[in-house]
């Protein structure tokens, strides 16, 4: 019975989340029946939804993974969203060189590149952190800002397309791109509803898969955990918790960095400004509400992709409602699962312990 | 660039300096505040966004500035508010709790705007009876001193104001000891019969009022109307500077004029200079991950900085 409180909590969260958002329709003199309605129709409603659906959802997944990882290791990483700007600007870089070579070409050096930037900007605050003692919140915080004016200046000064008038780069040559679902099921004789979803969505199942494994089955994973669970007693047992921290940081940044493989590569076939669009801060929510654990963090990736397609097709139905109001459940999703977190979860266990009990 | 270096020159990006500031000292002394109190306070950038709606909403519907200043106050204050549900009464991620105060922030302007006003995403222009006063006195254009001093709107210097103010209320009065007490040992508190509680709640709903302030400063004071997203980062900018000023409200002074006068910079020397503008904004965000890497995270941290408090825990 305690084993489902993961997810009854997760339920009750979202159930008091949805309560207050259709408190606040109501407030603006909307219906909110017509608007989770919309919500659900525009998210799964036909196929070429489903696929945006999941594309969003793949993004999730990698900055989801990127915020448990480091979690588990008791650090709080807020940089996914600068992580996810250098991975799609290192993805960016090797398709503008590399663009005239087979698409696996292409992708293997992308995911490769795009790992190794989200990592590196990663990696100094995990150090500042080990051995400087400068908290990685604080500094993943002033990172997003300094990679956000850093892509800014690159793409307005330096990568723009030749004569091009919006800050983006050229586009790629059709042949580097990741290929779509769509495409790949085709010669299959599976037809599914074109889409921008592509291949980068398997690519977040098996990184699911992989942190899974680390996590939870390999020395380095229970390392991880024991820093997490207690730093100076994994210190005492011979764990060097710096280097922890180090490696903890530079996974998870390189998980967010492959955010870029799916919007650059995968959707975009260009490098342009605001591709993240504040995938960071929902990779917060993604873990919270999957608990960290990779699993629940797939799924919670799903509830936010469909979240965000639901709402983009909700505000252009529903005039009364702006885009915005989406935001408003990743905020109260936040709120509720992390600041309120000792509200529900206490109650949530208190009554699994006494139906075992009883 | 040789403008630069006459005097007026130099008072006008004086005076633009003083008035970038003014929000980022208002938002980081209502943070420093909170994190003396023992809160970690990253939810400054929401406190400001709701409040840069709020007095613009309430000033473009009444045409009154003083109610639109008021409801930024309060609507800083609710959230404020929030975070301490979260972090005082139920010892929830106080880091958490204010991110997602900021991203709600982001999502209720949003909405509400567009539901109110139906202005993609701002509201009215204020006349300028519904904006904040600008001082009558003395007047800018006579130059010297006066230009430095003259001529900005009220909050201006109200946040000038308020940095010896609350210098001295925190180092000199008994609430400002209380304050600073739960903020380092709060067992202490309790045991001299002080509600722990009620003096961080106190605290919060104080630097609630700032961040109000500062936001109704950039939407009815410096602005004349609410723009989506209007606050760009500028609370994660306070923070800086709260850390930056070792949370001292002299220091904490000089961190946001330092970004202020780098901000004013940028903006007057736009194309003249070889440094594209956007990585002189990211200046004030890469000093202060130096800062932190060259001195420590630590030093002039309270202690009790992020410590839920429980008797007896």
């Amino acid at each position: 019975m305690t084993a489902l409180v993961p997810l009854a909590l997760a339920l009750v969260n979202l159930a008091l989340a949805a309560a207050l958002a259709a408190a606040l329709i109501v407030a603006i003199g909307a219906d909110p029946v017509v608007a989770f309605d919309l919500l659900w129709f525009g998210a799964f409603g036909y196929g070429e939804a489903v696929g945006y659906t999941l594309t969003y959802a793949t993004s999730f997944v990698f900055a989801g993974l990127a915020v448990a990882i480091a979690r588990h290791a008791g650090l709080f990483n807020i940089g996914g969203e600068g992580q996810a700007i250098l991975g799609g600007l290192g993805v960016g870089l090797v398709a503008l060189a590399l663009d005239d070579w087979p698409w696996p070409v292409v992708a293997a050096a992308a995911v490769a590149t795009g790992a190794a930037f989200g990592a590196a900007w990663a990696w100094l605050p995990g150090w500042l952190q080990a051995r400087r003692g400068a908290h990685v919140v604080i500094t993943t915080i002033m990172a997003n800002q300094i990679a956000a004016a850093l892509m800014t200046w690159l793409m307005v000064d330096v990568l723009i397309a030749p004569h091009g008038q919006a800050p983006e780069s050229r586009v790629f040559a059709a042949g580097s791109w990741l290929p779509s679902v769509a495409e790949v099921l085709a010669p299959l004789g599976l037809e599914v509803a074109p889409s921008p979803l592509n291949l980068s969505a398997v690519l977040a199942l098996a990184m699911a898969a992989a942190a899974w494994a680390l996590i939870y089955r390999t020395p380095r994973g229970f390392e991880l955990r024991a820093v997490g669970a207690n730093a100076e007693a994994a210190r005492r047992a011979g764990i060097d918790p710096g280097g922890v921290v180090v490696r903890a940081m530079v996974l998870s940044g390189a998980c967010a960095g492959l955010v870029g493989v799916n919007e650059i590569l995968g959707v975009h076939h260009r490098l342009l400004l605001g591709f993240t669009g504040g995938v960071g801060f929902v990779g917060v929510a993604v873990a919270m509400i999957g608990r960290n654990h990779p699993l629940g963090v797939v799924l919670a990736a799903l509830l936010f992709g469909a979240l965000v397609q639901g709402g983009s097709e909700l505000a252009f139905e529903y005039r009364a409602l702006d885009r915005d109001f989406v935001i408003i459940l990743q905020g109260l999703v936040i709120f509720l699962a992390g600041g309120l977190e000792g509200l529900v979860r206490p109650w949530l266990a208190r009554r699994a312990r006494r139906r075992a009990t009883a | 660039m040789h403008d630069l270096l006459t005097l007026d020159a130099g008072i006008a990006l004086a005076a633009a300096s003083l008035r970038l500031a003014t929000p980022l000292v208002l938002a980081a002394l209502g943070g420093l505040l909170a994190e003396r109190a023992g809160i970690v306070d990253l939810g400054l950038e929401g406190k400001m966004l709701i409040a840069t709606f709020a007095a613009a909403a309430v000033a473009a519907v009444t045409g009154d500035p003083w109610l639109g200043l008021l409801a930024a106050i309060l609507a800083a204050q609710l959230w404020a508010l929030a975070h301490g549900l979260a972090s005082i009464t139920v010892g929830g991620n106080q880091v958490v709790s204010g991110i997602a105060l900021n991203i709600l922030a982001v999502g209720v302007t949003g909405t509400l705007s567009v539901a109110w006003f139906d202005l993609g995403g701002r509201t009215p222009t204020l006349a300028r009876d519904a904006r904040l006063p600008v001082a009558p006195w003395p007047d800018p254009d006579a130059g010297g001193l006066a230009a430095l001093i003259g001529g900005h709107s009220l909050l201006v210097y109200v946040a000038l104001a308020a940095v010896p103010l609350i210098a001295w209320g925190l180092g000199r009065t008994r609430p400002g000891l209380r304050l600073r007490a739960v903020g380092e040992n709060p067992d202490a508190v309790d045991a001299a019969g002080v509600s722990v509680v009620r003096v961080r709640y106190l605290a919060l709903l104080l630097g609630g009022a700032m961040c109000g302030l500062a936001g109704a400063h950039l939407s009815i004071g410096q602005g004349a109307g609410f723009l989506r997203l209007m606050t760009a980062g500028s609370g994660y900018l306070a923070v800086a500077a709260v850390i930056f000023g070792r949370w001292k409200p002299g220091l904490t002074l000089v961190g946001c004029l330092v970004f202020a006068v780098a901000d004013a910079l940028q903006l007057r020397l736009q194309g003249t200079i070889p440094v594209p503008a956007p990585l002189i904004q990211a200046l004030p965000y890469l000093v202060t991950v130096m800062v932190l890497a060259g001195l420590g995270g630590r030093i002039g941290q309270p202690s009790a900085l992020g410590q839920a408090w429980r008797r007896g825990g």
